[in-house]
């Protein structure tokens, strides 16, 4: 049994404008301890799903059917009381913004005890003191003075270590970081990035990161789960999606990325964008986007499918590289055709030379 | 300067804030000047792009918004066709706009809610007088499809669309006067990776089709690097390196463009290159590092000629410096021992317990006590005095070196520090002058 399972996870948000089929039949594992990467482009469902995982979806919005296990109980049937001394607690959320994350009337020290008080049921003294070890572990410099500062006395990156620290203050078993360095500078990002990691092996949390750059998947995770219009379309080890994408969408968008000292004069691009998920495009959610569409994929709705033998995926025990796409069940009669380069050490100009890197080439 | 004339010239661009203050420090006179921009000269070429990429707080974009006028600079002059447009009228103003954009980071706060897209593009059509009633419709369907929209959509509003339309509104605004110029803010910042890339083909083609020449402003070097065909990095409200994108991803580089070169995060899983961590953030502009901006995070500031130091050493000194400079070590916390609070310190500091040199760890050690004792300006001017290094005393201009110009002494032979043959460059006096050189081993 996985520490995280969720199956069949169904979210919708009953709007004015319709129903709006925000997951559909989601299911995914995490392992304790392994860092599952979720990409997409906006309106993929992303951070719907972590919000699902919280219990946090607010009217309009219901889960309507699936379980979510965390270590064999189902969240979905615990009672507010249980489901309040987890979150936080066992399962803890860093959020994008950390400037509106923070409360800006309490200092930054009485925000992270807080959660340890609650949680941990320790005095004042003994709170205290361990929410200045969790600031001095995120890299807060002269934490026991900064501890009764006020959130706007910190910088971008420090407040996101904040944030992080508050995360981390009752030692929980999974994080879900949400874009948590999106609205940071690259500099600032790198920082973040490897003080995650640090934690993350130090501490053996499991965390799931949600972001739209795939240059901080293929830093950071085990694992990725490809989302698009609010189903995964390709899940797999994160080698395997990188070195040999299975599915359209992940290698459009694998293509797009800007890179640098590559020699194309234009950027690859998706055609289109994200459907409205009120009226989803019938068959494959994608296939208005795709260059690979036939007649088929308008009328038959891929199921998520083991690559290789064609069978249907098991996201909950298997670790087999899957994807949703009519390519892998002989129903198309092309074939999906790309390129993947993977650069080596001669012709990358970056400062060290030493390196290389997967460029997809869409045909 | 001979030859053609650029289409646009920013020479010695400076716009200074004043910092928030209270009454009385206005009546005495203590405000301080925040140094958004600090004397920045450049050039775009008719039907070229500039690319302008550094960190928040850079100056970036209030260098693009002094370029229009929207902000007004405190000196220097941009001379747009040949003409310095900081002296125009109001009206004189006016007309320039039709040959000067700007397209915003955010078309979702940047286009009004209340107008259809037909109002918002063709606003700017009515204000500059330029098409009749009868045409009027025509551009603006011309203008929506020639950027990638469906001209049937004119008569929505902007909740109707996408970001990635928003955007393209936006730009079929900026177009709609036909400029020769125009602002790009952080235009696909805000974007999906697969929209981005559309919208920068997209301003790529225009560009092409119709010669209009970018500022383009992002902080990310990536993005850039597709489009411009000059990028000038800048750090603190100066350029730090300015060069094709070939000149800038090779060395000679400045250490701030190789490490904001090295934290873009590499989509490869196994890639294992060496990555540049910069400490901390980029310093206040109210009150700036003196000497090169960037020696409080520089990984290879030069170290002092006398003593003998590891590079990764010589940092932590250096920060150990600036600290002690902000006052920004909490010494209360470590206890009363005296040797077990040099030591936590030490380690609170990243220094070794031993530096390589004897002579240098003894100035250390003596700096880490007054530190103890909390007389961290003692510590400062120690330290200051004993290790001299040109980053922190002299402010390096732009040379020019075998790939781009580059404002940093590791290229200036004065220092002897890099192995370059830079020389002079036209557009910035060189600061070294051999009496601040080191040592002449």
């Amino acid at each position: 049994m996985a520490m995280l399972e969720v199956e069949d996870l169904n979210v919708r948000f009953y709007t004015d404008d319709g129903v709006v089929k925000a997951t559909n039949d989601l299911s995914y594992r995490i392992e304790a301890g392994e860092r599952f990467g979720v990409v997409g482009e906006s309106g993929a469902g992303k951070s719907v799903t972590s919000l699902a995982l919280m219990r946090l979806i607010d009217e309009p919005g219901v889960i309507e059917s699936g379980e979510i296990r965390f270590k064999g109980q189902n969240l979905l049937e615990m009672n507010e009381e249980e489901m309040r001394s987890l979150r936080g607690n066992e399962i803890a959320m860093i959020f994008q913004d950390a400037e509106t994350a923070l409360n800006p009337s309490y200092t930054v020290g009485e925000q992270i005890s807080e959660a340890i008080r609650y949680h941990l049921d320790l005095d004042e003294a003994a709170a205290r003191e361990r929410a200045i070890e969790t600031l001095e572990s995120v890299g807060i410099p002269s934490a026991a003075e900064r501890y009764s500062d006020y959130p706007h006395e910190f910088s971008g990156g420090m407040q996101q270590r904040v944030v992080i620290a508050i995360a981390l203050s009752c030692d929980p078993d999974l994080i879900i970081a949400d874009e948590p360095t999106t609205a940071l500078d690259v500099t600032i990002e790198a920082q973040i990035l490897e003080l995650l990691e640090e934690v993350a092996t130090e501490f053996d949390t499991a965390i799931q990161l949600i972001t739209h750059d795939l240059g901080v998947v293929a830093e950071f995770c085990d694992r990725v789960m490809v989302m698009y219009a609010g189903h995964p379309v390709e899940m797999a080890p994160v080698e395997d999606v990188y070195y040999n994408p299975q599915h359209p969408y992940t290698v459009g968008l694998m293509s797009s990325i800007p890179r640098i000292g590559d020699d194309r004069d234009r950027l690859q691009t998706i055609p289109g964008r994200m459907p409205d998920l009120i009226e989803m495009p019938p068959g494959c959610n994608f296939h208005p986007r795709c260059p690979y569409a036939e007649e088929s994929c308008t009328r038959v709705d891929p199921q998520l499918v083991d690559v290789e033998t064609g069978d249907p995926a098991d996201p909950i025990n298997s670790d087999a590289q899957t994807a949703a796409c009519l390519a892998h069940t002989g129903e198309l009669t092309g074939e999906l055709e790309y390129e993947v380069t993977v650069r080596g050490e001669d012709d990358f100009p970056g400062p060290d030379g030493a390196s290389s890197s997967a460029e997809v080439t869409d045909r | 300067m001979s030859g053609s004339e650029p289409l646009l010239r920013v020479e010695g661009l400076e716009k200074y804030y004043e910092s928030e203050s209270d009454f009385i420090d206005r009546l005495l006179g203590r405000q301080k000047k925040v140094k958004a921009v600090d004397g920045v000269s450049f050039e775009i070429n008719e039907g070229e792009t500039l690319g302008l990429v550094g960190e928040s707080g850079c100056g970036k974009s209030t260098i693009g918004r002094s370029i229009l006028q929207l902000r007004e600079p405190t000196a220097g002059s941009v001379y747009f066709k040949g003409q310095d447009i900081t002296t125009l009228s109001d009206s004189e103003l006016r007309d320039l706009r039709k040959e000067m954009q700007i397209i915003f980071q955010n078309p979702q706060s940047s286009l009004n809610p209340r107008l259809t897209v037909n109002d918002i593009i063709g606003e700017a059509l009515d204000i500059h007088g330029i098409e009749g009633d009868v045409t009027r419709d025509a551009r603006i369907k011309d203008l929506l499809e020639r950027v990638g929209l469906n001209a049937s959509h004119a008569n929505r509003y902007p909740h109707e669309f996408s970001g990635g339309q928003l955007q393209r509104i936006g730009i079929a605004r900026a177009l709609a006067v036909d400029p020769d110029f125009i602002v790009c803010d952080e235009p696909v910042s805000a974007l999906d990776v697969s929209v981005q890339a559309q919208i920068l083909n997209l301003l790529e083609d225009l560009q092409d089709e119709l010669g209009i020449a970018y500022l383009f402003i992002a902080h990310d070097l990536s993005v850039v690097e597709h489009i411009a065909d000059e990028i000038a990095v800048m750090y603190l409200g100066k350029i730090a390196e300015i060069g094709t994108p070939e000149e800038l991803f090779v060395p000679p580089q400045h250490p701030y463009t190789e490490a904001l070169l090295s934290a873009i995060p590499e989509p490869d899983p196994l890639w294992e290159g060496d990555r540049i961590l910069l400490e901390g953030s980029v310093p206040s502009p109210i009150d700036p590092p003196s000497g090169c901006k960037f020696h409080t995070r520089c990984p290879r500031v030069i170290p002092p000629s006398d003593y003998e130091f590891e590079q990764e050493e010589w940092r932590a000194v250096m920060s150990f410096r600036h600290r002690a400079r902000e006052e920004d070590i909490a010494v209360e916390t470590f206890g009363d021992d005296d040797d077990a609070l040099t030591e936590a310190l030490r380690d609170e500091l990243d220094l070794p317990s031993s530096l390589t040199d004897p002579e240098a760890e003894r100035v250390v050690e003596e700096a880490l006590r007054s530190v103890a004792d909390e007389e961290f300006a003692a510590a400062e001017s120690v330290l200051r005095e004993t290790f001299e290094t040109p980053c922190t005393t002299d402010e390096p201009a732009l040379r020019r070196t075998d790939a781009g110009r580059v404002a940093c002494h590791l290229f200036d032979p004065a220092y002897e520090s890099g192995p370059t043959d830079g020389t002079r460059t036209d557009d910035g006096a060189v600061t070294g002058d051999g009496a601040a050189a080191s040592g002449d081993d």
